[in-house]
This record gives structure tokens, C-alpha cells and sequence, in this order.
């Protein structure tokens, strides 16, 4: 089964973004309306992952939890490709020269500290909400970004056919935009895949330590939050978005493996 | 023959440690707040008594678990006839666990130094009416007043108004030096403070060789340590929901007592548009609150309708003037000029009935057309931006403080309520010793601010308290924040 990694993840996705589009128009119960005297309930069919401390659908919590995750990550990713992208574009037509230096030290110390830590530290002094918390997520992202394009573009720089091309005339610029983007274009949706589910995880943790989407916006990380001293009582209340985030991230990582052997010619050649 | 002189030295020594385990001796109890330091005469926080009233320090009076207040350093009073001036009787022989004696000078040093012009008394208004204090002898004290107080007595039971020595106020903050029945050992910051017995207490000694009061603010790692049995008892345990499944081990026993929290939706009189009484009655009708004791307490509280301890013999029952009426809430807000509802900020702490109330109430006002903005705070932000701020809407807070409904004749409170008929009745209060007078002007006072909805008033926060089965003597109710451990044994 070659695509399988793609299919399973692919349709695990598929799922998670279907239902946060649904939730825009419909969700099987609303989720601001609070119903204490069904509270806690385990799975039924009425509801059909059980009701949360509040007596709130958790099946609804979750599809509308899904639109506020995929909202943070897919604008964080955007910000990281947006920004890193076109300084490793930058540091490789450079390369060596002092424009390389600056950025490529400015990723290392971007890098030089814990991703989840920067967010925690941005979120905490700008104040705690869904745009910071994307805001932060979106900064650990650039180098990332910034790193594989500057490495993947320094050895494509070396190539003949990018050799013809200066001969040609073409200058750096025009060169990192019409030969090296395109060849790299297979890498950044394989590390966008990886990126994006490592940004639900992050908002996840975010609103886990209650600096993400503030209530009443369901959130991921704030479900799991508010049903930890339920977990005795209740545990589905817990395991429930437990299981999307697993879920969720699972499938995007599934899916960014997918697309790098579909992708990627050396793989391709090496499977076949 | 040496090693089994060792052995039978090891196997002695296993039997002394069976056994002393056996005979507990000492008790870990734990608290949800740590203190940020542990003078109770300079600051507000009630964690500093919570650790150390009566258990270190110790006033003339001091209240019981049922809310009495009974003799403690002052043996016996009397008071004059026109009740201006009280003379107490001091207990002799009694010291400070640093050795020195507690006589009159070092009550007249308390009391003036908690009514000084410098003093960083959290409680000032409880010496305010004190005109002079006087050292008749070495046991004897006087204290004029400048007008009759009723609550003098009760006053002198707070934790703020403990009798601290002059030698030893230096490092009173890291140190404590007290006249209790435990003294002071060891503080680490952020986990524990250790206290061990008084052996030259002046009363009847504590039974428990030493106490350990350990800081565990998160509700799920409380659950965890109580369920181990890593400690003793939780004194305020905070997951209401968890209560059931302690009360179905045979382990444990739960207590559910009552404090002097009253919990409020607290509302800033002076931010438009909640200056208007009608919008602030709006509020009140919009909000269900067994809703939210069952919702944030898992049904753990008693409702009231005025600031008030419901275990008080002079509360009235007020909850009849906000009952849960979402139409007239509606209607309220019309006549308001506010058809179309209004946004406002709800500030919570950290505390679940805060954060978990916050929510229900949120959508209580929002079925009624009020949108809130909430945010989340931490104690420090609250504490800056709320209550020195006054920089908020709404917010939820517990007021531990016993009998402050005087709090609202404070226009430079957080609430910033302004009622000069309010103001007059505190005044005319504090000058009443005719106790049928006094409940009457209690009643009026208590009256006055739920017609007025000065705040939203939800429920008594209840005091719930998980302790090992054998544990006998703590406090189960809260008349003041403290967890005496004099009388607590093993059974």
C-alpha cells in the first residue's frame, strides 16, 4: 500500500477541516447554552460524545474547538512560510555574504529557545487571547521555514540548469523566484503539513495553561483544561478532545509523510 | 557476634519506627494559598492566617470554630458603664516562644503599632476607634475608646489584631514569634511551613508534637495527594466535584462547614452603564443562582441576596428581591434605555467558583442581550488591575473577611459604591452596643444594598474539608480564616 499513509491521514483531516466547516452552519447542539442538570452525562444518542461540566454537547465543543485550532495553526503556518520562505530565499542568493549571517543568526537564536516558551512569554506580556497566541506560534515558524528553504536552495544554487540560467543574464532575485521556489515548493508543503499540526498542538497548550482562545470560545487545550479534576468522575469529559488533538495531529503528520513520498523524485525512485 | 549485636540494633530500631508510626504525632495539613510572608498584622492575605492564627500567634480574644468569641490572652474584661472603656485582665506567666514575657506593654505595643499613622494594617479600621491604651499594671490593660463599640471584643479576635512583642517585630515577616501553642521551625519557600510544639505554652498545650502546613494550589494535584494520603487533611479542598468520591472511601471523612465568604458578582458602581441601578437589577434577575452553585460548586454553597453570613443570627433572607426572572431582566434593561443589551468585561481570578462562575454567568446575561468580554487573571493582575485598579466591569470574588459588610460604606472601595445613607448607618452601627438595636440597623443595612444591587449576590462559599478518618478537632467551619491545631489528635 504506497498512499496509505496519504489516504489514512488524508481522510483524518479531511474529517477534522469537514467538521469545522460544518460547525459554521450547524452543530448538533449549541454550544453557548449551558444545561447544568445534564452535566457530565456519558456518550448517548442524543449526545453522542456525552455532555461536559456544563451539560454541553462535547461532539459540538469539539467541531467548533476544531474551527478556533485550525484558524491558530493554518495563520501561524501562513506566517511562518510568509516571512521564513522569502529570507531563506534571501540567505542562499547571499550565501556567505553578511545578509546570510544576519538571518542565518537570527534563526539560531530564534531557535535557541523553546518554542512553547516564547508563546507562553508573548502571550503572557501582549495578553492572552487567539490573535497573540497565534502571533506566537507564527514567530517559532519562521526559522523553520527559513532553515529548509536556505539549505534546500544552497545546493540547487550549485546546479547547472540554475547556472544556465545566470549565464542567461537572470539576476538572484528573479532566479530564487522562477527556478529555486518551484524546486522547493515539494519540501514546504511537506514541512507546512508538519508545521500545521505542530501549531494545533501548540494552541492546544496554549489554551491548555489558559493563554489561547478565551471562554467562551471552545478550544482544544481548555476542554482538557476544565476536565482535569473530572477525570475521576467523568473521564470521558477528558478523553474526548484528548482524542481529537491526537487525532487531529496524528493525521497531519500521516498526511506530511504521505506527501513526501509522493512528492519527493528521490524517494520515488529509491520505492520503485 | 558483632553483626548480630547490629542486627538486633537494626531490627530495634525498624520496631521504634513501626511503632512511632503507629502513634502519629504530627499532622501535614493542606492549604491552597502559601503566604507571602508571615506577619498577619501587615498584610491582607488570608493564607497568613490560615498557617498561623492561633496556632502562633494569638490575641486578647479569639473567635471558635462556631464563630464565639471567647477569652484568650485577656483572661477576664470588664467594661464601662457607658461602655467606653474596656480593662482587661491578662493571663500571667505567659511568653513568647523567643522567651521573652508577654505582658501590658507589648499589648499597648500591638494596638499602637496597628493604629499607627505608618501602619501597613490590612484591618485598620478595627483599631480606628481606639483612643488610648494604657498599661495599669503588668497584667492589666485599658484601652478608652472615643466612642462605645460594640464589636470591640470581636474585633480584638481578628487575626490582624494578634499581640506581637517588640523584640522580636524585627523579622516578624520571615520568623514569626508568637505566644501560641506551636512555635515556628522551618518555611520552605513554595512547599511548606513547619511548626512544633510549644512545650512552655501558658494554656493547654497542643497534643500534637508537630504540624506541617504544606502549599498545593493546583485542584487536581490536591486530589492526587489526598488520595495517596501524602497528607493528612486538605483544609478548603478546591474540587467540589471530587467531594463524592472522598465521602465513599472509608478513609476519609469529609466536613462541609460554612465560612465568612461571601461570594459576589462584584460590580463597579461607577462604570456607565452599571452606575444605573436598573441595569444593576437587570443583572441580578438574569442570574440563576443555584445554576451556578450547582454548575461552579457542584451544589456546595448556600444562596444569599445580600452581603451576609447566612449562619449569622442577625442575616435576613433577602434572595426574594433578585430572584431569577430573565423576562424582567429584559424589560429592566428596556427601561434602561438599553434595549438592545450592552458589553461589559468580566474579570475572574483564579479560583474554580470564580472561573467556572464566570462562565455560567456569562451566559445567564447573555440570554438576556448582556454581552461580558471575560479574561482570566492571576491573584497579582487581579489584585492591580481589579481591586487597586478598579479597572473592570464585573468580576466574581469570595469576601472572606468575617462581618465586613462596613466594606460598603468604603466609597473608595473597588466597588466604589457611594451612599451616604448607607455610610450613616455603619457609622450609627459601630456606636450601638444594644444588641436589639444593633440587628434592627443590621437588618437595615443588609436590606439597603440588595434594594440598591450594588453587587450581584450568589452564594456562602462553603468550606469543604477532607481529612484522614482518624483525624479529630479541626476547624470545620471558617468564623475567621485558620486551621487551630491545638485541639486536633489521632483517634
Amino acid at each position: 500500500m504506497k498512499w496509505r499513509s496519504l489516504l489514512i491521514g488524508g481522510l483524518l483531516s479531511a474529517t477534522f477541516l469537514l467538521a469545522a466547516a460544518l460547525s459554521f452552519f450547524w452543530t448538533p447542539h449549541d454550544v453557548e447554552t449551558l444545561n447544568i442538570a445534564g452535566r457530565l452525562k456519558p456518550p448517548t444518542l442524543s449526545n453522542w460524545l456525552g455532555t461536559d461540566h456544563f451539560g454541553r454537547d462535547i461532539l459540538s465543543m469539539i467541531m467548533v474547538g476544531a474551527r478556533t485550532s485550525i484558524a491558530v495553526a493554518l495563520v501561524a503556518v501562513g506566517i511562518g512560510m510568509g516571512l521564513g520562505v522569502p529570507l531563506g530565499l534571501a540567505a542562499a542568493a547571499q550565501s556567505g555574504g553578511v545578509l546570510d549571517e544576519v538571518i542565518s543568526r537570527g534563526n539560531d537564536l530564534v531557535f535557541a529557545f523553546p518554542s512553547l516558551v516564547i508563546a507562553i512569554l508573548i502571550t503572557a506580556v501582549f495578553g492572552a487571547g487567539a490573535v497573540n497566541a497565534i502571533i506566537a506560534i507564527g514567530i517559532f515558524n519562521i526559522p523553520v521555514f527559513a532553515r529548509l528553504t536556505r539549505g534546500a536552495a544552497l545546493s540547487l544554487w550549485t546546479r547547472d540548469f540554475i547556472l544556465a540560467a545566470r549565464v542567461a543574464g537572470k539576476g538572484r532575485a528573479r532566479i530564487s523566484l522562477e527556478h529555486i521556489l518551484p524546486n522547493v515548493a515539494n519540501l514546504l508543503i511537506v514541512q507546512g503539513t508538519i508545521q500545521f499540526s505542530l501549531g494545533i498542538l501548540a494552541e492546544a497548550g496554549l489554551s491548555y495553561v489558559g493563554l489561547g482562545a478565551q471562554p467562551p470560545v471552545p478550544s482544544w487545550g481548555r476542554m482538557l483544561a476544565d476536565a482535569q479534576t473530572m477525570v475521576a468522575l467523568a473521564p470521558h469529559v477528558a478523553l474526548m478532545p484528548g482524542l481529537a488533538i491526537v487525532l487531529m495531529v496524528l493525521g497531519l503528520n500521516l498526511l506530511g509523510d504521505g506527501f513526501r513520498d509522493w512528492l519527493d523524485p528521490r524517494l520515488r525512485v529509491v520505492r520503485t | 557476634m558483632k553483626s548480630i549485636r547490629s542486627i538486633a540494633a537494626v531490627s530495634a530500631f525498624v520496631a521504634m519506627a513501626v511503632s512511632a508510626q503507629a502513634q502519629q504525632s504530627d499532622v501535614t495539613v493542606a492549604i491552597q494559598l502559601e503566604p507571602p510572608h508571615l506577619d498577619p498584622t501587615s498584610a491582607a492575605a488570608g493564607a497568613i492566617d490560615s498557617v498561623l492564627y492561633t496556632n502562633v500567634f494569638e490575641g486578647l480574644t479569639r473567635f471558635t470554630s462556631t464563630g464565639a468569641v471567647v477569652p484568650a490572652l485577656a483572661k477576664s474584661w470588664t467594661i464601662s458603664e457607658d461602655g467606653m472603656t474596656y480593662t482587661f485582665a491578662l493571663n500571667e506567666g505567659v511568653t513568647f516562644h523567643d522567651g521573652t514575657t508577654m505582658d501590658a506593654e507589648d499589648v499597648k505595643f500591638s494596638l499602637d503599632r496597628a493604629r499607627g499613622e505608618d501602619s501597613a494594617n490590612a484591618q485598620k479600621a478595627l483599631f480606628a476607634g481606639i483612643a488610648e491604651v494604657t498599661v495599669v499594671d503588668p497584667a492589666t490593660v485599658q484601652v478608652t475608646l472615643t466612642q462605645a463599640n460594640g464589636n470591640f471584643l470581636f474585633n480584638m479576635a481578628w487575626g490582624d489584631a494578634v499581640i506581637v512583642a517588640p523584640e522580636s517585630i524585627e523579622g516578624i515577616k520571615q520568623t514569626p514569634i508568637g505566644t501560641g501553642a506551636f512555635k515556628f521551625a522551618n518555611w520552605v519557600e513554595g512547599d511548606r511551613i513547619e511548626l512544633v510544639r510549644n512545650e512552655a505554652y501558658w494554656g493547654t498545650p497542643a497534643v500534637l508534637d508537630a504540624a506541617t502546613f504544606k502549599f498545593i494550589s493546583d485542584p487536581t494535584a490536591a486530589f492526587a495527594a489526598m488520595m495517596a494520603q501524602d497528607i493528612d487533611a486538605f483544609a478548603g479542598f478546591p474540587a467540589p466535584e471530587n467531594l463524592p468520591l472522598f465521602e465513599a472511601d472509608p478513609r476519609f471523612s469529609v466536613m462541609v462547614g460554612s465560612t465568612e465568604g461571601e461570594t459576589i458578582l462584584s460590580t463597579n458602581n461607577k462604570m456607565p452603564p452599571l452606575d444605573n441601578v436598573k441595569v444593576r437589577r437587570a443583572i441580578a434577575h438574569a442570574i440563576n443562582r443555584q445554576e451556578i452553585i450547582d454548575g461552579a460548586m457542584f451544589g456546595v454553597g448556600t444562596p444569599i441576596g445580600t452581603h451576609f453570613a447566612p449562619h449569622n443570627p442577625d442575616y435576613i433572607d433577602l434572595t426574594a428581591n433578585s430572584a431569577y426572572d430573565p423576562d424582567l431582566a429584559r424589560q429592566l434593561l428596556a427601561e434602561a434605555g438599553l434595549a438592545d443589551g450592552f458589553t461589559t468585561t468580566l474579570k475572574l481570578p483564579p479560583p474554580s467558583y470564580a472561573r467556572r462562575g464566570g462562565e455560567i454567568i456569562a451566559a445567564q446575561l447573555r440570554a438576556v442581550g448582556i454581552q461580558t468580554e471575560i479574561s482570566n487573571l492571576e491573584w497579582a493582575q487581579w489584585l492591580e488591575e481589579v481591586f487597586r485598579g478598579k479597572d473592570y466591569g464585573l468580576t466574581i470574588v469570595s469576601h472572606t473577611e468575617p462581618f465586613d459588610i462596613g466594606i460598603y460604606a468604603r466609597p473608595e472601595y473597588y466597588f466604589q459604591y457611594d451612599n451616604a445613607a448607607f455610610q450613616d448607618v455603619i457609622t450609627t452601627l459601630t456606636a450601638t452596643n444594644d444588641a436589639a438595636a444593633r440587628t434592627e440597623l443590621l437588618a437595615k443595612a443588609q436590606t439597603m444594598i440588595s434594594e440598591e444591587y450594588v453587587n450581584g449576590y450568589l452564594f456562602q462559599l462553603a468550606y469543604p474539608v477532607v481529612a484522614d478518618a482518624r483525624l479529630k478537632g479541626l476547624w470545620t467551619n471558617q468564623p475567621t480564616q485558620g486551621n487551630p491545631l491545638t485541639e486536633v489528635t489521632w483517634e
